[in-house]
């Protein structure tokens, strides 16, 4: 094994390792945390199946974004849409043989490129243009938005430009994955690639990246407008009740 | 009215976003709260040597005890939804008043010391050091949000400002600067029973002197009882509603509905109060305590059910709040909830709206209506946030929106709606809500009230419509001192009670 393919083999352990417990940890401290009070913003669900089909609503349609500004959810949705199709594409190269849903996506995958960077574009204008989101960005979201776009453009070089060997891409995954190692291709777009999804991946749990679990634990989404019919109580406050009740 | 010494907001056809204009309201500053105010509720007075630990203490504590604050302060992308969504932008074009930017002021500090990236490259990610500088900005900004929950709305997280707000203000608390109109009405209501101070004896010659009034006016004599033990029912409505006006006029209407029904009914010395203002500040156990009086009251008067008038925080904290927090409600398993709900009367919901009562009652048609007692009036209605998106009324979603328009429908002959963008769940705040009703914040409260009084006028131009009816004791007493600012008449603001008052024929 050269040492580039030892090196990669290392970042992508370290990667997953990372993006996987930081993620559960963050998870479990979210889901630890007690929310005392009902604080749905209404008007909201009485009942935990219109819960759910809210927080459906939510992911799949950003619908709270679409009634907030139409740009940003076009261009949000966009890139969403895209990358979620995009990635969806790339199970092909973790799995031999490949389900037949992955093989119908190859196509739309591959071109679902194109709205995820478009989308990443227009966030990213809106970031100079619009002098309201100018004043709360931070130089780590421009560079967010900048490794998304180095991700979507370095992967499209790859698909429409320059291919790499992608047989050997793909039996070096197999081989991480069966730790059966196999050596790594050494075209510069394609180790860009890769260090840039790794980067994004050591990143996800100490970052912005954080609002995909967070939608999920956020108690004015996730709470059902019932407090009249169920007393809901977090720990902590029961034990004043039993104190000074 | 003196001359304002700021600039009022112009009315436009249709609201503009402004352009920011950075530190254009960072001079605004509600007075400290004094050391007895401050020792009373058990915090320091002053930023004592140790004030730094004791507030990043207290915020670690709340990111530990509440979801809310723990995901939002994650959460955020700062995607830009939020920032034309807040009235007192809209009103001041200050940035620091997008939700966005008040989230960050505490955001900033939360990075800095409970995350890593803050803790490695602070200026990469937006984080700073919480010095007294960066605690002034907190205590001016975090009272320049009226926790009015319009943010959440809209932002595609469901970060919801008020949660980060009340955090601020409690670990300001923690560190030693108060807020004094917030914490001076804490003590009264806990020292005395309601928040305007009132005491049991004043209250009763109150009352005497209203039911004269009404006899002398209907010929009817309505009752307005206090601490009558056994009684069917207690009303506990914001103390305004007592002596300020408008608001008294919607205490003659319950009165008046209550007596149309043959209802038993009692208000209470004990709890004479249905606002909360525990829930501005974000400490549990005081917005707790304040609630206690309720339970404490209807155990007393051993009351079936319990009625709230007509004020919109306390609706969010009644409905919302009280059975978590005093057990007041249905379907509690522990023997400190049974103990009171056992002893309530579970054919009707508990607590409900004085607006629900008064709904049930027209439909069932046990109300002598007039509407044209109305005639005088062109009406609209205005929804208060706390009423819109904290709480409910009625067993459907949006029930706080078609209740009370129907009560106004009932008893009333014109009626119109304000564009749709700036009611419902959507509704503009008054800009008075969340604890800034005070004379030291009334630059704020003019232009936080800008995008109700741009909707406010557009209706008078178009439907000649001269009277916006509400249902919360803040909007009434904000509208009252703003609406001149605007150059429309105070008496314009009321509550839909007042107009079922005017409509309901007594025998």
């Amino acid at each position: 094994m050269t040492s580039l393919t030892v090196f990669y083999t290392g970042l992508f352990y370290a990667a997953t390792l990372i993006l996987i417990a930081g993620l559960a940890y963050r998870i479990y401290e979210y889901s630890r945390t007690p929310a005392p009070l009902k604080i749905p913003t209404t008007p909201a669900p009485t009942t935990n199946a219109g819960v759910a089909y809210r927080m459906a609503r939510e992911v799949v349609l950003f619908e709270s974004l679409f009634k907030s500004n139409k740009w940003i959810w076009l261009f949000g949705w966009l890139f969403h849409v895209g990358l979620a199709l995009v990635l969806f594409r790339h199970v092909r190269y973790f799995q031999e043989p490949l389900w037949f849903v992955v093989e119908f996506v190859q196509p739309f995958g591959k071109y679902a490129s194109f709205a995820m960077v478009a989308g990443l574009a227009g966030l990213w204008a809106r970031r100079f243009l619009v002098d309201r989101v100018r004043y709360i960005s931070t130089p780590s979201d421009h560079l967010m938005l900048a490794l998304l776009i180095g991700i979507g453009l370095s992967g499209m070089m790859m698909s429409f430009v320059a291919h790499t060997d992608i047989v050997a891409l793909k039996a070096f995954m197999l081989g991480l994955m069966t730790f059966d190692f196999q050596p790594l291709p050494t075209d510069t777009i394609l180790l860009a690639h890769l260090t840039l999804v790794a980067l994004l991946m050591i990143i996800f749990p100490i970052s912005k990246l954080l609002h995909a679990p967070g939608i999920f634990f956020s108690p004015t989404r996730n709470q059902a407008d019932n407090p009249r019919e169920h007393r809901h109580i977090a720990n902590w406050a029961a034990a004043l009740d039993r104190k000074n009740g | 009215m003196a001359a304002p010494e700021f600039e009022v907001p112009k009315f436009k056809e249709h609201l503009e976003i402004p352009n920011i204009q950075e530190g254009s309201m960072a001079h605004i500053k509600s007075f400290i709260a004094p050391q007895p105010t401050q020792e009373f509720l058990g915090y320091p007075w002053e930023l004592n040597e140790d004030w730094k630990e004791r507030a990043l203490f207290k915020m670690g504590d709340l990111l530990g005890k509440y979801r809310s604050l723990r995901v939002f302060m994650d959460a955020c992308v700062h995607c830009g939804a939020c920032t034309d969504k807040c009235h007192y932008y809209l009103g001041s074009a200050d940035p620091k008043n997008m939700p966005v930017a008040r989230q960050e002021l505490m955001r900033k500090v939360y990075r800095r010391y409970f995350t890593l990236p803050g803790k490695i490259a602070p200026w990469l990610v937006g984080a700073e050091d919480l010095t007294k500088e960066v605690l002034e900005d907190w205590y001016s900004y975090y009272h320049q949000c009226s926790e009015c929950r319009r943010c959440s709305v809209y932002c595609p997280y469901g970060i919801d400002t008020a949660e980060i707000t009340m955090a601020g203000r409690e670990i300001l608390n923690y560190a030693g600067m108060g807020q004094k109109y917030s914490n001076e009405i804490l003590g009264k209501v806990q020292k005395i029973g309601n928040n305007l101070g009132l005491p049991g004896p004043a209250l009763e010659d109150t009352l005497a002197g209203l039911e004269e009034d009404i006899e002398a006016d209907t010929g009817v004599p309505v009752k307005m009882p206090l601490d009558v033990q056994g009684a069917e029912i207690l009303l506990v409505t914001p103390s305004a509603d007592f002596f300020s006006e408008p608001h008294v006029e919607s205490l003659i209407g319950y009165a008046k509905v209550f007596h149309a029904a043959g209802a038993s009914w009692t208000l209470s010395s004990h709890a004479s109060e249905a606002g909360n203002f525990g829930l501005f500040n974000g400490n549990y156990e005081t917005m707790r305590k304040v609630a206690m009086r309720i339970r404490d009251a209807a155990l007393e008067l051993g009351v079936k059910r319990i009625i709230v008038g007509e004020c919109g925080h306390a609706w969010r904290v009644a409905y919302s709040f009280w059975n978590t927090l005093t057990g007041l409600g249905f379907d509690g398993k522990d023997p400190f909830s049974i103990e009171l709900q056992q002893q309530l009367d579970h054919r009707y919901p508990q607590p409900m709206h004085i607006c629900e009562y008064t709904w049930d009652l027209i439909q069932n048609g046990a109300l002598k209506l007039d509407p044209s007692a109305n005639d005088d009036k062109i009406i609209t209605y205005h929804d208060s946030c706390n009423v819109a998106r904290g709480s409910r009324m009625g067993d459907e979603p949006g029930g706080q929106f078609t209740i009370p328009r129907n009560i106004v429908r009932a008893v009333a002959n014109n009626y119109h709606d304000m564009a749709a963008e700036t009611i419902g769940e959507g509704t503009f705040c008054c800009g008075g809500g969340g604890g800034v009703l005070t004379d030291d914040l009334i630059e704020l409260r003019v232009k936080g009230a800008y995008p109700r009084m741009n909707a406010l006028n557009n209706v008078v131009q178009e439907e000649k419509v001269n009277f916006m009816a509400t249902i919360c004791a803040i909007c009434k007493a904000q509208f009252t001192k703003v609406l001149p600012y605007y150059g429309f008449d105070r008496s314009m603001v009321g509550g839909v009670h007042q107009l079922v008052s005017a409509a309901i024929k007594l025998d």
